[in-house]
């Protein structure tokens, strides 16, 4: 009996213990769709693209959500214009360099002010941008929904658990050389940036 | 031929401008630059997360409009150089 009742708590405990560890993200969507959009004013019309090469790896403890870790790569040839002249100047040395510079990168450092309601966390995020070669730290709203047991509802036969992370912000175009020294009024000096992220955790 | 140009011209410019107008408007009224592929937005059901993908069409923008335009007004233009010039002189009574 008391073998008994020991190893039900031991199951309990151990099944506690695996259910608040630490779960990491694959942000590597199969189906293409995380995506982070830029806009930028320009003459005649803003420029308004995105890019879909998105990769990295995110923990997320759903327990103590501050304790968000994780890094997230932006490949810098899968910004996408409409206009394929536009594009091209957008990959060119004078804009973001491709070439050179193949990843775009956001690595988090830290977490504030994080408040959980339901599945959902909105928080401030901190952590060091790479563009164009160029790092600097910044701090950005974020909302993160986790959504446990949800990848069968997405792909047939797959378990696990899906983290849905969404932020907008701006940068400074300077910051980062990209066009730089050109005058604010024919390319704006601020580039605005919203993500929509999908992170994978599945289970075997 | 020579006594013919102004009404070609004229002629080439009105067709080039009605065509140029028609594309423009059938392809969509872009207010915009021209576009090489077109944005179709949509959305992941289970997470929600809105995206983008596209399609390979072309879509006349601003810049096709005006061109067109405008060469339409060169070539109008073109066709005052080669008016028959007035004669002075009076017809004899």
């Amino acid at each position: 009996m008391i073998r008994h009742l020991v190893s039900t708590a031991a199951f309990a405990l151990a099944s506690a213990a695996a259910l608040a560890a630490p779960i990491t993200f694959d942000f590597k969507d199969p189906k293409g769709v995380n995506n982070v959009r830029f806009d930028l004013d320009a003459p005649l019309e803003s420029m308004s693209g995105n890019a879909n090469g998105v990769t990295g790896t995110v923990v997320f403890d759903p327990a103590n959500p501050a304790a968000l870790t994780g890094k997230i790569v932006v490949a810098a040839n899968s910004l996408k214009l409409p206009n394929a002249t536009m594009q091209d100047h957008l990959h060119s040395p004078n804009w973001i360099d491709v070439a050179k510079y193949p990843e775009i990168t956001f690595e988090v450092t830290k977490v504030a002010n994080a408040k959980t309601t339901g599945t959902d966390t909105t928080a401030d995020v901190t952590g060091n941008i790479t563009i164009k070669g160029v790092t600097k730290e910044i701090t950005v709203p974020a909302k993160i929904s986790y959504m446990a047991d949800a990848m069968g509802r997405r792909q047939p036969n797959a378990k696990g658990d899906i983290l849905v992370v969404r932020s907008e912000f701006s940068i400074k175009r300077d910051d980062f050389g990209i066009q730089a020294g050109q005058r604010g009024d024919t390319v704006g000096a601020d580039i605005k940036l919203s993500l929509a992220l999908a992170g994978f955790a599945p289970k075997a | 031929m020579v006594k013919a140009l102004p009404l070609i011209l004229r002629a080439t410019a009105a067709v080039l401008l009605a065509g140029v107008v028609i594309w423009w408007a059938v392809g969509g009224a872009h207010r915009g630059w021209s576009m090489n592929r077109v944005p179709i937005n949509k959305t992941d059901e289970i997470t929600g997360i809105a995206y983008v993908e596209y399609e390979d069409r072309y879509v006349p923008g601003l810049e096709v409009l005006g061109g067109g335009a405008g060469t339409a007004v060169l070539l109008f233009g073109l066709s005052f150089l080669f008016r028959k010039p007035h004669s002075n002189l009076k017809p004899s009574p």
